[in-house]
């Protein structure tokens, strides 16, 4: 159980263990990948939305100087309809090894239809020119409520749709449906004095990381399999590429790199199982690498998706009811994050009645993928402006709108679950009490919103070992990819337990053969479950070293006492020693000593953050300059308060960056037309006032030092808050993603 | 990207013979802003790479207030702005050559470059057109001159022949009582490429009252950044506070222009841009004379 108290290291700033190799140069990402003989991947990729793949005839780049092998659909075992769970979630196999070469049809601009290495990269480009395809080019569906309709052309000619577990008869697009009713809808809505409702549409987003997809491998003559790669997830990846290559998961090793950014668009392989079958099958190490528009167009954004919701409230300000219509592009096979979405639009207010109908569509769109508080970003558009639009209606501040209808512990979402403490409120009071709330706004076109993000926040799978080392250092080994610190929180957490120094921490990310099983960097987990892992490997250590220190002296461990680094024995001799004496000692006391755990915890706490953004529209242009930011955040317990607010500031500029430029833009054809970051616009320093992260601590009661993961919670609100900004500088209001110039001047009635 | 010759001579009909040798083959580099990500990128298959940067007519930069302004292809942004009579003499060349990319493209990526690339939505192509600049193409058979606004003919395509290349530019000293401006909308602050650009120059009287002469020209809403000739002649006599006369120029810019609709912006949105830029360019550049 948290308690309030004193600690030594939690709450501190030391330098990241991993910095001085990143700054200089030295760490070791996945295209730094080098091996005696490597051969180099690359991928032959559909021009075509959607269409029939009637042949592949590769025999012209087989043929080609340098190639040394060319990979079809035709080298992976055909795979049945088969789910498996591989700890994020059950998928369908055939799905899976779909999307890493296509069989039948290609299903988006971008799918990988073969592969080919050879001696560079160079002649493995030229080669790719020498496959020869096929196609039959058919309709493709690339909008979610076209998709939807009867007569869309089928991405899927046999999808069914599960409607809350029923098979449809007819086959469509909706891969599923599904709602959650809460209390008596028409009730609540009779009830109020005013019911807004609007419809929302966003565009697909990428989540942008600087690090190109990469995958390097080497298939050994007896079965043996290596990958390196950049993931965030290296059991996750061997689970997918064992199940892909229908290979023993015991004899496939992922060996993860430094990672140059994932947000959720790492989780899935696609170059993995490329790597090994070139591998397999030209009996050398290869490496794959993905262009800047492979990425774009080949792995997982974060979906695009049409909302509507209705919320009614009394004149006094309580919410009385309210209904979203949520219906997510799942891209080209099932899993769009709307579920998530479906816990998240209404979250965290105190709802009485609330139905919620969902949709996941498929298109003809690369599969989408998690990006930070995956779908929840989309529906918060939705609710939160449309609460700052009942706000101005009854005449109320949506500050204290937020306040009078926060859910506290005990109240239940409309999706089911009851919550544990959380920290809403005081986001919202820290937002209230931070100075950017009442600071005069003067100007022409210049205005003021906030809004409130959730997210639920997930507890996995973790595993760490510590060796104590004979200088009094600690190496502590994890399975936990470093994306944001998180080596360092989790190396603060053991340093805490033990009483020494983050500094005497040596944290190491190992590969799958040299730790225990580790889900996935990502759900917000690795802060709260990796660290409760190091809290209880430190816990394991410290309790052996008091038994190291009670044969020292000859005494009963039960009379030892461990506090502030000193085990100290007080039972008439008094004896202390410090964590680095007794390590020194360790050979003489019984040899080299070792703690470990394994934990599954289940509750993650839920993290909720509220933002407060200053705008100035150009009225001629439509351009919107963010002139001031400020994010609270509840982070239950900050262990490294400086990664914290990286988290923060990095969510929320990502949530701007969504809210006024970002998305895939289409022709007709489905193709993406601005797949680089010329194009794709992502906000530079130059577009971003310094975030102000203000980190609240109400700390979470299923975590000894009151973690709760913070990593995704704040790309939330952006978009709602800029809009309500955009209001109260222009006085239109915007219901698309993002909030270009152009819907700006079309909003404005300029064009 | 397929190998290539990569040469670099050291004289005008040295580059020209080169050039000539392997026609549409072959391409200059300045800068390789442009060149080397196209070839990299597939989109360009070339034979020979002719890089000008040892040529010293290619290098020249060199202002004289009654002479005016050589400017050699090669010659990197960052020395243009960076030089202070320069900038103060032809600010709509500074504030194009200070825009392109960030610093560290500005390092290499010359105008000869930008303008030899010919994009529609080229920064320096309006700045040196309302500056007047003059082409000076060299060849086998020697140079020949072209104003600048017959340059380009097509998006990334120029008048020059077989085994031509842009030796220089030239731009007449400013007349007194005169300023230019340059300025482009982009979604973002840097790092875009111009959804429309707009240049001004402008001349006053000796009062600093009325407009003498103006020059507007516009980038990104035609295959090729255009002269807007008539918006520029309507200006002549008009008095440079007559925000009437501002508007007539700007409407009168807006009826050249006959932009595509693509992932940087909407034909209607360019419209309209090229309405308020151009504004924004003219009374920039009236305020400049002023301020001087
Ligand atoms: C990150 C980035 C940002 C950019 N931002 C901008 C921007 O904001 N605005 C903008 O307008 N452009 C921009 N560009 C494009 C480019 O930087 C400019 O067009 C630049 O001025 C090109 O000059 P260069 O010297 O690098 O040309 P190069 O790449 O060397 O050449 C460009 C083309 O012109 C030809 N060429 C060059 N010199 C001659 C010559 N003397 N005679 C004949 N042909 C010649 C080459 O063969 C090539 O086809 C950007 C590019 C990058 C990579």
């Amino acid at each position: 159980m948290a308690v309030e108290k004193e600690y030594k290291v939690i709450g501190t700033r030391p330098i990241r263990h991993d910095g001085v190799d990143k700054v200089t140069g030295r760490a070791l990402y996945g295209a730094d990948y080098q091996a005696a003989g490597l051969l180099h991947g690359r991928v032959l990729r559909s021009p075509h939305a959607h269409a029939r793949i009637k042949s592949i005839n590769t025999s012209r780049a087989e043929a080609y100087p340098g190639v040394k092998a060319v990979v079809t659909a035709a080298d992976l075992t055909a795979s049945q309809d088969k789910i498996v769970d591989l700890g994020e979630g059950a998928v369908n196999l055939k799905f899976m090894c779909d999307n890493i070469l296509a069989r039948e049809k290609a299903l988006y601009k971008g799918h990988a239809v073969a592969a080919v290495a050879a001696l560079n990269g160079h002649i493995a480009e030229e080669a790719l020119e020498l496959i020869d395809v096929e196609y039959e080019v058919l309709p493709s569906a690339i909008e979610v409520r076209a998709a939807m309709q009867d007569d869309a052309p089928l991405v899927h000619e046999d999808m069914k749709t599960d409607e809350m577990g029923k098979q449809s008869e007819n086959s469509s697009n909706i891969a599923s449906h599904f709602q959650h009713k809460k209390g008596d809808i028409e009730k609540g809505f009779a009830e109020a004095d005013v019911v807004i409702e609007h419809d929302y549409v966003t565009g697909t987003v990428h989540q942008g990381y600087i690090e190109p997809h990469n995958a390097s491998a080497v298939y050994n003559a007896d079965g043996e399999i290596t990958i390196w790669c950049s993931t965030q997830g290296a059991f996750n990846a061997r689970g997918q590429v064992a199940e892909i290559l229908q290979h023993p998961v015991s004899k496939v090793k992922v060996v993860p790199m430094e990672i140059g950014g994932g947000f959720g668009g790492k989780i899935s392989v696609y170059l993995e199982p490329l790597a090994a079958l070139l591998s397999k099958k030209s009996g050398r190490p290869v490496k794959v690498l993905m262009s800047r528009e492979d990425v774009f167009e080949s792995t997982g954004p974060t979906p695009a998706s049409y909302v509507r919701v209705k919320i009614g409230a009394t004149n006094d300000g309580r919410i009385t009811a309210a209904e979203a219509y949520i219906a997510f592009e799942a891209g080209a096979y099932p899993g769009s994050p709307v579920g998530a979405a479906a816990m998240c639009v209404f979250s965290p207010y105190k709802i009485e009645n609330g139905f919620i109908d969902a949709y996941d569509v498929l298109v003809n769109k690369a599969k989408t993928n998690a990006y930070r508080a995956p779908g929840s970003t989309n529906v918060a558009f939705a609710t939160e402006t449309i609460i700052d639009e009942i706000c101005e209606k009854i005449g109320m501040d949506p500050i204290e709108f937020r306040l009078l209808n926060s859910a506290k512990e005990g109240d239940s979402r409309v999706d089911g679950p009851v919550f544990p403490r959380i920290g809403f409120i005081e986001t919202v009071e820290a937002a209230k009490d931070h100075p950017h709330y009442s600071a005069p706004l003067e100007g022409k076109h210049k205005g003021r919103g906030t809004a409130t993000g959730f997210w639920p926040n997930f507890a996995f799978k973790s595993s760490v070992s510590i060796n104590v080392n004979p200088d009094g250092t600690i190496s502590l080994v994890e399975g936990s990819t470093d994306i944001g610190g998180s080596r360092a929180s989790i190396a603060m957490q053991a340093a805490e337990v033990l009483g020494i120094s983050a500094e005497s921490v040596h944290p190491t990310v190992v590969d799958t053969n040299s730790v225990g099983y580790t889900d996935v960097t990502g759900g917000s987990h690795t802060t709260y479950t990796t660290g409760l892992a190091a809290y209880e490997a430190a816990q394991d250590v410290k309790s052996q070293m008091i038994e190291r220190a009670a044969k020292l002296w000859e005494v009963d461990a039960k009379e030892i006492e461990f506090a502030d680094g000193i085990f100290r024995y007080v039972n008439g001799k008094e004896e202390e020693i410090d964590f680095k004496g007794l390590a020194e000692k360790l050979g003489q006391t019984g040899g080299p000593l070792m703690g470990r755990a394994s934990v599954a915890p289940s509750g993650a706490g839920s993290s909720i953050g509220t933002h407060i953004v200053d705008v100035e529209v150009d009225v001629d242009t439509g351009k919107v300059e963010i002139l001031r930011y400020t994010a609270t955040q509840d982070a239950g317990k900050a262990i490294h308060p400086s990664y914290v607010e990286g988290q923060i500031q990095g969510g929320a500029v990502q949530g701007i960056g969504w809210a006024l430029n970002e998305e895939y833009i289409f022709n007709e054809d489905g193709q993406m037309t601005n797949a680089s970051f010329l194009d794709y616009r992502m906000p530079t320093s130059y577009d971003l006032p310094m975030i102000d992260a203000v980190i609240v601590e109400v700390p979470h009661p299923g975590h000894p030092f009151g973690v709760r993961g913070v990593g995704e919670t704040p790309i939330v609100a952006p978009p709602a808050a800029i809009a309500n900004a955009i209001y109260d500088a222009v006085g239109v209001r915007l219901t698309e993603l993002p909030m270009s110039p152009e819907r700006v001047l079309k909003a404005l009635g300029k064009i | 990207m397929r190998a290539f010759e990569y040469t670099s001579p050291k004289t005008v009909s040295e580059a020209a013979d080169l050039l000539a040798e392997k026609g549409d083959l072959a391409r200059v580099l300045a800068g390789g802003t442009d060149l080397i990500v196209q070839v990299r990128e597939g989109k360009r298959h070339l034979e020979r790479i002719v890089d000008i940067k040892d040529i010293p007519e290619a290098n020249v930069l060199s202002y004289d207030p009654q002479a005016g302004l050589h400017l050699g292809s090669a010659v990197p942004c960052y020395k243009i702005y960076g030089d202070k009579a320069i900038s103060a003499a032809f600010p709509a060349l500074a504030d194009s050559t200070h825009i392109i990319g960030g610093t560290a493209i500005q390092g290499r990526a010359a105008v000869g470059g930008n303008l030899c690339n010919a994009s529609p939505a080229a920064d320096t192509i309006p700045a040196l057109i309302v500056l007047e600049a003059t082409c000076i193409i060299a060849g086998t058979n020697g140079t020949r001159e072209i104003p600048v606004e017959q340059f380009c003919t097509a998006p990334g395509i120029t008048v020059l022949q077989n085994g031509e290349f842009l030796e220089s530019l030239k731009v007449p000293a400013p007349k007194s009582n005169s300023s230019s401006f340059y300025l482009r909308f982009i979604p973002r602050n840097e790092m875009d490429i111009a959804v429309v650009g707009a240049g001004a120059s402008v001349v006053l009287d000796d009062a600093k009252e009325s407009i003498v002469s103006a020059r507007i020209a516009l980038a990104a809403v035609a295959p090729t950044p255009l002269f807007a000739e008539e918006a520029s002649v309507l200006l002549a006599g008009r008095a440079a506070s007559d925000e009437s006369a501002i508007e007539e120029a700007a409407e009168a810019a807006k009826t050249i222009a006959r932009p595509i609709s693509d992932m940087r912006g909407s034909a209607e949105q360019r419209v309209h841009l090229v309405g308020v830029l151009t504004k924004r360019a003219l009374n920039g550049a009236i305020q400049r004379v002023k301020e001087s």
